[in-house]
């Protein structure tokens, strides 16, 4: 191949070059990119790595990019935040947050994959991206089209969340809202792509896509001093960072980056739309799609197609699933921001609660390195929050009038420990 | 009006191009078996070594995913669209 990468069907193993197509002809199994690591490893080191910035473009050997590739932006090179007070209040010892609930440039880890099928959509001469989305993808994708140059018509299910529209509305982007859940989204636009010649980042891009995902983990590794967690726990939706974030470690293995060790996948999923971690823990041989019921709607995913790669990584690495009720996720965004200072949207409350879960279980050791996958920023689901925190009574601004709240509250507080 | 079966685009180099065929069966099961019977080179790739559906394709009864609807013994009328869609990944 004239590039270092290309397509391979993920069951039959047939190539295809490089194209905009994400399932195999033959077979119509999953596409993914596949790499001349032989080569990657004579031109990239980890040394050649230093004097670029800290973001997902240092990576670029590693991704499907072309030889000419100048990165268009600084996304990426999100924080791996030692999380000492939760660690302490889960009784762990090394935990981290991989934190890209602050990721440029509209802050979730969906401006990773955006990044690289974008490149790949000018590859291909695509005048129009779009995607389906639970709102995270649909704003990633609006602001680099904006920026980038491309039109953008997005497709989303009506009832997402107020602040995930207007946050790919304020780009300019088209919005068509569909009367239906995300997987019915999901299919319409599986016949759009089949129609029309647009490119969907999550359809027809979706191989070079998701490569993107695998920046989450070289991060991670690199965060790590160029060491590899005993435990990660990911958000699983349609299941395809969780693999991908594997497929980073796996790499940075073969590239000799890092020691090869076990790492432990753990897949976390709202008890209201959980298909992977069901078929998990009843050690199903395929999963049951569900009707999502969450609020967590970033994961509302009932037919996830990466769903038997999540399910087999995660049964082959000894790691587990596990699935938290709405009232854990609302308890868990409090608790992560109330220790470690990040607010993080549903979805990360759900992989937070489920880590808890897990350690609390015994599933993840407290004496292991652990990783949980923070993707997505609570900015823009302030509404499962807003009953937590009804709105106060207003003071006159005078000192007896502060005095008199501050007795009120003493008294209250005095009621509420007796 | 017979049940009508859509064939996405990368089918149809199995379907002598044809976009959707027709069929008069009475349920799922037995439109796919009009189809691949008529068009023997498709039915490897609509079920596996195991007779089963493959793990990646789905096919959805008008709207909805036969899985919801008691899967391939479901009932089809006159009228009905079948759609075979390859499995797309979205979300994390």
């Amino acid at each position: 191949m004239s590039d270092l990468y290309e397509l391979r069907c993920r069951e039959c193993g047939k190539t295809w070059g490089n194209s905009p197509k994400s399932y195999c002809e033959d077979c119509f199994s999953p596409l993914e990119i596949t790499y001349d690591y032989e080569t990657l490893k004579k031109r990239v080191s980890r040394e050649k790595l230093f004097s670029r910035p800290f973001n997902m473009w240092r990576y670029a050997e590693l991704l499907p990019l072309p030889e000419d590739f100048s990165p268009p932006n600084a996304t990426g090179g999100t924080p791996l935040v030692p999380a000492a007070n939760l660690a302490a209040r889960w009784g762990v010892k090394n935990l981290f947050l991989k934190n890209d609930a602050v990721c440029f440039p509209s802050l979730s880890f969906k401006d990773r994959v955006v990044g690289t099928a974008l490149v790949a959509a000018r590859r291909f001469e695509f005048a129009t991206v779009g995607c389906s989305s639970t709102g995270n993808l649909a704003n990633a994708v609006a602001a680099q089209a904006a920026q980038q140059g491309f039109d953008a018509c997005v497709f989303i299910p009506a009832d997402l969340e107020p602040a995930k529209v207007l946050n790919t509305a304020v780009y300019g982007a088209r919005i068509v809202r569909i009367n239906g859940n995300y997987d019915q989204v999901n299919r319409l636009c599986a016949q759009i792509a089949d129609r029309y010649q647009w490119g969907l980042v999550n359809v027809n891009l979706r191989p070079y896509y998701s490569e993107g995902s695998k920046t989450h983990g070289y991060e991670i590794a690199e965060q790590l001093g160029w060491r590899l967690p005993d435990n990660v726990v990911v958000p699983v939706a349609g299941g395809s960072l969780i693999t991908k974030i594997a497929k980073a470690f796996r790499e940075l293995v073969t590239l000799g980056w890092v020691e090869e060790k076990p790492v432990r996948f753990f897949g976390a999923q709202a008890t209201g739309c959980s298909p992977i971690s069901s078929a998990v823990k009843r050690d199903l041989a395929r999963f049951e799609p569900q009707k999502p019921n969450t609020i967590a709607r970033s994961l509302a995913i009932g037919n996830p197609a990466d769903g038997p790669f999540a399910i087999k990584l995660i049964r082959e690495s000894g790691g587990w699933a596990e699935d938290i009720s709405d009232r854990e996720i609302v308890e868990a965004i409090k608790l992560v921001a109330e220790t470690e200072g990040i607010f993080t949207e549903t979805a990360g409350g759900v992989t937070a609660g489920v880590a808890q879960k897990l350690i609390l279980e015994g599933r993840i050791s407290r004496e292991e390195t652990t990783v949980v996958c923070i993707t997505g920023n609570g900015l823009k689901t302030t509404g499962a929050l807003t009953a937590e925190f009804p709105v106060t009574e207003a003071i006159a601004p005078r000192l007896e009038a502060f005095e008199a709240y501050l007795d009120n509250q003493l008294t209250y507080a005095a009621g509420f420990n007796r | 009006m017979p049940v009508t079966i859509e064939i996405p685009t990368a089918f149809r180099r199995f379907t002598d191009g044809a976009p959707k065929i027709d069929c008069g069966a009475s349920n799922i099961a037995g439109a796919l078996n009009e189809l691949t019977t008529r068009f023997p080179l498709i039915a490897r790739h609509v079920r596996d070594d195991s007779g089963q559906i493959r793990q990646f394709l789905n096919v959805y009864l008008n709207e909805e995913d036969i899985r919801f609807l008691g899967g391939e013994s479901c009932a089809v009328k006159d009228g009905d669209r079948v759609l075979l869609v390859p499995s797309i990944a979205g979300g994390i």
